[in-house]
């Protein structure tokens, strides 16, 4: 395939509909009830960021210094266990509360995230926090990270409008 | 020590780890739900301000329950230091420690240095690079990878991924590259 069909076909991927990260693949439409179980996971979840001190700026100085173990063995053993558990979900066809087979959408390979990527590893090491701690910092009362949120938000809003111009 | 007590302590890995491991088949066997976080902040571009972009034009309510992931977080990170707070100073490695008052850090008694992430630095040098330039990156980058630590690290691993893995390792090269390299130099600029 020579270049300009790469770019062609590249295209047409970037223009597919709506690909997310973290999509909602259940097919039955869901009520603000039914995303009060979203909430208390998150609730859950967020305290265990603050107890296990995942949102401290200087934890991710420590594993950026391999300076502690700590966070390396955080995401360890989370990717262990997820891994575990979607192993045994695909194994014994486990459906979802709803009844539906639990859908994993593949992730493609794009060049965005080698540079996303370590972009994004930057802005890690100087705030501390990838999007997950960001809003529990603000919950544990760190006022100031709201504008690291917006600015967040602003550096997301600017690569939706840079997208169709950046090398993917 | 009652089970109060033991909650107030720092967690270790091993507890906090497989719990946040466990996110990923709760919201998948919830309601079949992806785990990631970094979408909640394009969810927010596509319901407040999408301006036609076609990135953030399409049906945002149908993600709402990542937002409603994300308030959670919120709320529990309230609950986990205002009610199960560690009464203690964070213990932070003697040796980051060393380098980190090199750099400038004076104060290592909470979860984030105190000298840094007070509203009164938003608007000085501190606070652009910390808060504006910091929180920039980590918002357009992870939308550039197409996800963040829990979306590739986590879910993409979880799922044998193998752009995930190239995204993660690119995180860490980023990080690594950003304590050692780009942080010392912005120190420098915004003593």
């Amino acid at each position: 395939m020579n270049k300009i069909e790469k770019d062609l076909e590249l295209n047409a991927t970037l223009a597919e509909e709506f690909v997310c990260d973290a999509p909602n693949e259940q097919a039955q439409p869901e009520g603000p009830v039914a995303n009060l179980k979203y909430l208390l996971v998150g609730v859950l979840f967020g305290i265990v960021f603050v107890k296990a001190e995942i949102i401290s700026w200087f934890r991710i100085q420590e594993m950026f210094r391999l300076d502690s173990f700590h966070m390396y063995g955080v995401i360890g053993s989370a990717v262990a266990v997820g891994m575990l558990s979607i192993f045994l979900i695909k194994k014994f066809n486990i459906k979802t509360l709803s009844g539906e087979s639990v859908h994993l959408t593949p992730k493609t390979f794009n060049r965005g995230q080698i540079y996303g990527g370590v972009l994004f590893g930057l802005g890690w090491a100087i705030t501390g926090a990838c999007p997950g701690p960001l809003f529990a910092q603000i919950g544990s009362g760190y006022l100031a990270v709201v504008v690291t949120l917006l600015s967040a938000i602003l550096g997301t809003w600017t690569y939706g409008y840079l997208r169709p111009k950046l090398p993917h | 020590m009652n089970l109060l007590e033991l909650i107030r302590e720092p967690w270790p890995w091993y507890v906090a780890g497989p719990l946040i491991g466990l996110t990923v088949p709760a919201l998948l066997l919830l309601g079949n739900k992806s785990f990631g976080i970094s979408s909640s902040l394009r969810h927010i571009c596509a319901a407040c301000f999408p301006a036609d972009i076609p990135f953030f034009t399409y049906n945002w309510r149908k993600e709402v329950w990542n937002l409603f992931f994300v308030l959670g977080i919120l709320l529990g990170g309230f609950i986990a230091t205002y009610f199960l707070a560690n009464p203690a100073d964070l213990v932070v490695a003697e040796s980051t420690r060393a380098e980190l008052s090199a750099l400038g850090i004076r104060d290592f008694s909470g979860l984030m240095p105190a000298d840094i992430f007070t509203v009164e630095n938003i608007f000085t040098p501190t606070g652009l690079i910390f808060f504006v330039l910091g929180g920039f990156l980590v918002g357009f980058g992870t939308r550039y990878a197409g996800g963040c630590t829990s979306g590739h690290a986590i879910m993409g691993l979880s799922n044998l991924q193998w752009p995930s893995l190239v995204a993660t390792i690119c995180f860490m090269v980023g990080g690594f590259v950003g304590t050692h390299v780009l942080l010392p130099w912005l120190l420098n600029l915004a003593p």
